[in-house]
């Protein structure tokens, strides 16, 4: 009755304002405290330390097998002092970062064509989603004998470890968009390539983002297999290699120094690159549930 | 001031913002095809606010999703004056990832609409509807009806250009007050008249509630079920009072008759 709607106009606007007012969910305010995030987990590190020290101090087990917590320490602090640190960190992380990067402009078209063409799905889908739960470093040895003990063989065991994680991300992400999206971008005029762009690779994000975090420890962890077992000169002196000298040399601090800087690189990444990225992606639609 | 119209009245001479002509859909195939809609003709005059009504099963969404041209009628002629009509479901399905600015701007970018002048009509838009101010505030931080209110300013700036520029001629509304409260919901069918006179646009409004038809519409279209067809028409104009009780009361009646004829 548009009659008489320039009467109710002034009316509804104000009860409209009051609806708005109070019917606006309330600022969801940021969760745990700083005590939390950050003392307990250096409380449960030292407990582990000591843990450890007092098994050491028992002598249950001899010193090759569980060397000194501060053994361990200066073992770590010599090659920090010496440089030679940053020699195995540079050609490992730089291997990893390569092989990430390489995977992830293989995986994306990978995912894309996955989850929207329905033939490509039904043909490798399954074979995909089997590699995932394949370990990388059985590909080690194929790698090796294709490529001999290069850096060829290293960046094929990362690839396939990597990328089934992001492609299957990226399908799981668009998967879960809700068909509505789709829908309203057609109704908004979007055409197949602007509807990818706009509405489809936005939407998928929060998945596609999970596969990259996976993707990342996947690389990680099968560069580290792949340089642990193909050792040679030619192919430099990475934290694998590191770790392999210390098995070789039955030296255990060298060992758990390795396995150290190889944890601690892994969830330095993931502590300052992704989870960032994750937490700014999540927050910007609402879903803090997780942080 | 109740009258019923021959199903579809005759206006020789000026072009219809919406004629549907002997529309047809079915939906699979063989013995197990089921027809949605079967000949629909229904003609919306340019800024006529038309109310489809029906219940369950009748094919409103069905018949809305082909006058918007997100599918295809099995046979028959769907003729718009318009390009591209503005669609509003009932979620407002919001992009959760863009501030409701950039919601409101989405169809404007997609239409290729420079810069300054998406900030000049995403501002005009957002003050039609009353939320100025939130305009850089994500879906999830706003309530119900004012995410509605984005999605009308969003589907009318989709329609604002695939007009050329010239005002919205058509919005397509599908059942989008049905998920919210009461009071809410009171608003906004007063927020979308208000919007309506402001644009001068014609709409064609789904809905299933008897009172929300008539309140809104100048013209309620009743449609069985199973299969969809026009079953009778009211013009509902500038109804008050005791005129529009007994509208709604004389509707109801045919559209409870409508229903019980399927029950057996």
């Amino acid at each position: 009755m548009p009659r008489e709607v320039a009467d109710q106009v002034e009316d509804s606007a104000a009860v409209e304002a009051g609806l708005d007012a109070l019917d606006t969910p309330p600022r969801s305010k940021a969760k745990g405290t700083l005590t939390r995030s950050i003392l307990s987990p250096i409380v449960a590190l030292a407990l582990f330390v000591a843990v450890w020290q007092f098994l050491w101090s028992r002598a249950i087990w001899p010193e090759f097998q569980l060397p000194a917590p501060i053994a361990v320490w200066n073992e770590i602090w010599k090659v920090i002092d010496s440089g030679q640190v940053w020699e195995f960190l540079w050609v490992s992380v730089h291997r990893a970062i390569i092989g990430f990067l390489v995977s992830v402009a293989v995986a994306t078209p990978l995912g894309l064509l996955l989850a929207k063409v329905p033939l490509v799905r039904a043909a490798i889908g399954p074979t995909i989603s089997g590699l995932q739960s394949l370990p990388s470093v059985a590909w080690v040895p194929a790698a090796v004998l294709w490529f001999g003990a290069t850096d060829a063989a290293i960046y094929t065991v990362v690839l396939l470890g990597a990328v089934p994680s992001i492609a299957n991300g990226l399908v799981a992400g668009i998967d879960q968009i809700p068909p509505i999206l789709p829908r309203v971008g057609k109704a908004l005029g979007a055409g197949r390539l602007d509807a990818a762009r706009y509405i489809l690779l936005p939407a998928a994000l929060p998945g596609y983002l999970a596969g990259l975090k996976q993707g990342w420890a996947f690389s990680w962890r099968s560069l580290m297999a792949a340089e642990l077992i193909a050792t040679s000169p030619q192919l430099g002196f990475g934290l694998g290699q590191y770790l392999h000298n210390g098995m070789a040399l039955s030296e255990m601090e060298m060992v758990m120094a390795g396995i150290l800087l190889i944890f601690f690189v892994g969830v330095g990444i993931e502590l300052l690159v992704f989870r960032p990225l994750e937490r700014a992606v999540l927050r910007a639609r609402g879903l803090t549930g997780a942080l | 001031m109740t009258a019923t119209l021959e199903a579809t009245p005759a206006h020789a001479g000026t072009e219809a913002a919406v004629r549907l002509t002997d529309v047809r859909k079915t939906f699979g195939h063989g013995h197990r095809a089921v027809t949605a809609l079967d000949g629909i003709d229904l003609r919306v005059e340019p800024g006529e606010f038309v109310c489809l009504l029906g219940a369950s099963g009748c094919g409103k969404t069905t018949l809305l999703n082909l006058i918007a041209g997100l599918d295809a009628p099995s046979s028959g002629e769907i003729a718009l004056t318009t390009t591209r009509p503005a669609v509003m479901f009932q979620e407002a399905a919001l992009m959760p990832w863009l501030t409701a600015a950039r919601n409101v701007e989405l169809p404007l970018r997609l239409a290729g609409v420079k810069r300054a002048d998406r900030v000049a009509r995403t501002t005009e838009l957002l003050d039609l509807v009353r939320l100025r101010n939130v305009g850089d505030k994500r879906p999830h931080e706003l309530s119900g009806g004012m995410r509605q209110r984005v999605a009308l300013a969003r589907a009318l700036a989709s329609a604002l250009d695939g007009n050329n520029g010239e005002a919205a001629s058509l919005l397509l509304m599908d059942e989008p007050f049905s998920a919210l409260d009461a009071i809410t919901r009171d608003v906004l069918q007063g927020e979308l008249l208000r919007v309506w006179e402001a644009t001068g646009t014609a709409v064609v409004f789904v809905t299933h509630d008897v009172r929300e038809a008539v309140r809104l519409g100048q013209r309620v279209v009743l449609l069985s079920s199973k299969p969809g067809r026009v079953v009778q028409e009211w013009a509902v104009d500038g109804l008050t009072g005791a005129d529009e009780a007994k509208a709604i009361e004389k509707i109801n009646a045919r559209l409870r008759e409508v229903i019980s004829s399927h029950a057996a």
